[in-house]
C-alpha cells in the first residue's frame, strides 16, 4: 500500500517536471530560444573580445587623454550590474531618441560590459610576455604594430585563453538577462511554453540546456588550467 | 675601414637618481672588434643598451652610422645594428628558420621565400642547418644563441652587439657559441661584445674597454691590458677574474 502511493507520487513528480508530451510539444520553441541565446551570445564575445584588445592596447599604450579614457571605461563597465545597464540600454535611451531593438540592447549591454572584462584579461597576457621578447623585436626593428602583431600578442593570447574562456561562459550566462526586455531567447521562450502548457517542463528543459551548452566550455577552462600549471613546472 | 661608426660623446644615462653612466666617450672604428669588461653593475649593459636604443640616454650624444639617434628620433640607422642577448630572448611560437626570417620579411621588405632562403643559409653558418624546422625550446642553450646570432645576421647589420651572449650557458656549450663569434669577426663586421670571457677577449679583441661605476676606466689592445694593466681597479679585476 505504502509503496504504491510512492510510486504514484514518483509519477507525478515526472508527469509534472519531466513530461515528455509536453517536452516534445515545446522542443521546437526551446530550440528557436536557443538559437536566438547562442546568436546573441557569440556576437558579444567577439565584439567584447575585439573591444577589449583595443581597450587593453589604449590602456597600455596610447598617451594621456586616450588613455585614462580607456581606464575609465574599464572602470565603469566593470562597476554596473549588466542587468541594470541593459535596463538603460532598453528603457532609458529612447528618451534620447536612440531606440534599440531587444536584441541589438542586448547585445550592447554585453558586449561593453564584455570588452572592460577582457581589457583587464588582454592586459595581464601583454604583461606577462617577457621583457626581453619586447626588446629582440625592437632590436630587430620591427614597427610598434609589428611587434605587437607578430611576436607579442600571439603570446599574449596563448597566455589568456583559459581566462577568456571562462569570460566567454559568463556571457553566455549573462544572455539569459534578456529576457527581462522582451527578446525571444531560451529563457524566454521557456517561460512562454510553460504558461502554454500549463508545466514546468521547459523551464526544466531550459536549465538541462544551458547546463549541456556550457558544461564542455567549463571543462575545457579546467583542462586548459592543468595544462598550464604542468608547463609553469 | 677607418671611419668611425659609433660615436659615444659624453653620454650619461640614469636611472630615476641612480647614474649608470656618468658621461662616457666611446668610438668604434668601422670593422672594429671591440670587448668590454667590468665588475657586474659597473654599466656594460647600459652601455650598448643606449647604442641601440633599448635605454634612450639622459645627456650626450650617440652617432651611428653618421646619424644621431636617441631624444625621440625616428631613426632607420638602428636597423643596421644587430643585437644577441644574454636569455637569447627568441620567438617562442616561431620554428627557428621563422625567428631568422622575420626581421628581413618586416623590416627589410624581403618576401618570405628569399627571407628563408637566407635565413636557412645563415643557419647553415652556425651549424644549424638542421634545426630550421625546430621551436627554439626544442634546441640547448648552444644552439638557441647560435639561432639568436643568426637572427642577427638576417638583417646584414653594420654593427653587432653582445650582451653577455655566453653567460647563460652550459660551459661545455661556451665553446660553440664561441667559435661562432670569433668566425663573424673575421667578416668585418663591426662588433661590441660585453663578455666575461677573457680568452676571447685576448684572441678577438682589437680594442678591451673596461669599466668600473658607470664609466670607461681604461682601454687599449688586448695585450696592454692583459699584460701590463695601469688602473688599480682594472688590476685588481683582472686578478679576480683570472684567478679561477
Ligand atoms: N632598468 C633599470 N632600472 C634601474 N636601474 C638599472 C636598470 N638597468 C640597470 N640599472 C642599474 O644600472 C647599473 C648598471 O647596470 P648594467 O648596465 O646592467 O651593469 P652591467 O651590465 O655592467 O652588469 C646597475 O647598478 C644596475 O642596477
Ligand atoms: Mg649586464
Amino acid at each position: 500500500m505504502a509503496t504504491n502511493v510512492e510510486a504514484l507520487s514518483i509519477m507525478s513528480i515526472f508527469d509534472t517536471f519531466l513530461n515528455w508530451k509536453v517536452f516534445v510539444q515545446t522542443l521546437p520553441l526551446l530550440l528557436s530560444g536557443l538559437t536566438t541565446t547562442l546568436t546573441l551570445g557569440v556576437t558579444a564575445i567577439i565584439l567584447g573580445f575585439i573591444g577589449g584588445l583595443v581597450l587593453a592596447l589604449l590602456r597600455l599604450y596610447a598617451s594621456s587623454p586616450l588613455r585614462q579614457i580607456a581606464v575609465a571605461y574599464i572602470d565603469i563597465f566593470r562597476s554596473i550590474p549588466i542587468l541594470v545597464l541593459l535596463v538603460v540600454i532598453y528603457y532609458a535611451l529612447p528618451f534620447v531618441g536612440l531606440r534599440l531593438s531587444s536584441f541589438g540592447a542586448a547585445a550592447s549591454a554585453l558586449s561593453l560590459v564584455s570588452a572592460a572584462y577582457s581589457a583587464e584579461i588582454f592586459r595581464a597576457g601583454i604583461e606577462a610576455v617577457p621583457k626581453g621578447q619586447f626588446e629582440a623585436a625592437r632590436a630587430l626593428g620591427l614597427s610598434p604594430w609589428r611587434l605587437m602583431s607578430d611576436v607579442v600578442l600571439p603570446q599574449a593570447l596563448r597566455i589568456v585563453i583559459p581566462p577568456i574562456t571562462s569570460n566567454s561562459i559568463n556571457v553566455m550566462k549573462d544572455t539569459a538577462l534578456a529576457s527581462v526586455v522582451a527578446m525571444p531567447d531560451l529563457l524566454k521562450q521557456a517561460t512562454q511554453a510553460q504558461a502554454l502548457a500549463a508545466n514546468p517542463t521547459p523551464l526544466i528543459s531550459a536549465a538541462v540546456i544551458y547546463i549541456l551548452i556550457l558544461m564542455p566550455l567549463v571543462r575545457l577552462v579546467g583542462v586548459f588550467e592543468k595544462r598550464l600549471a604542468v608547463r609553469g613546472r | 675601414m677607418m671611419r668611425p661608426i659609433i660615436e659615444m660623446k659624453n653620454v650619461v644615462k640614469s636611472f630615476g637618481h641612480f647614474k649608470a653612466l656618468h658621461g662616457v666617450d666611446l668610438q668604434v672604428k668601422e670593422g672594429e672588434i671591440v670587448v668590454v669588461i667590468g665588475p657586474s653593475g659597473s654599466g656594460k649593459s647600459t652601455l650598448i643598451r643606449c647604442i641601440n636604443q633599448l635605454e634612450e640616454h639622459n645627456g650626450g650624444e650617440i652617432i651611428v652610422d653618421g646619424a644621431e639617434v636617441g631624444h625621440g628620433r625616428k631613426s632607420t640607422v638602428l636597423t643596421e645594428v644587430g643585437m644577441v642577448f644574454q636569455s637569447f630572448n627568441l620567438f617562442p611560437h616561431m620554428s627557428v628558420l621563422r625567428n631568422v626570417a622575420l626581421g628581413p620579411v618586416r623590416v627589410r621588405g624581403l618576401s618570405w621565400a628569399e627571407a628563408e632562403e637566407r635565413a636557412q643559409r645563415l643557419l647553415t653558418r652556425v651549424g644549424l642547418a638542421d634545426q630550421a624546422a625546430k621551436y627554439p625550446a626544442q634546441l640547448s642553450g648552444g644552439q638557441q644563441q647560435r639561432v639568436g646570432i643568426a637572427r642577427a645576421l638576417a638583417m646584414e647589420p653594420k654593427v653587432l652587439l653582445f650582451d653577455e651572449p655566453t653567460s647563460a650557458l652550459d660551459p661545455e656549450m661556451v665553446g660553440e657559441v664561441l667559435d661562432v663569434m670569433q668566425q663573424l669577426a673575421k667578416t668585418g663586421v663591426t662588433m661590441v661584445v660585453v663578455t666575461h670571457e677573457m680568452g676571447f677577449a685576448r684572441k678577438v679583441a682589437d680594442r678591451v674597454v673596461f669599466m668600473d661605476g658607470g664609466r670607461i676606466v681604461e682601454e687599449g689592445p688586448p695585450d696592454e691590458i692583459f699584460n701590463t694593466p695601469r688602473d688599480p681597479r682594472l688590476r685588481s679585476f683582472l686578478q679576480a677574474v683570472l684567478s679561477h
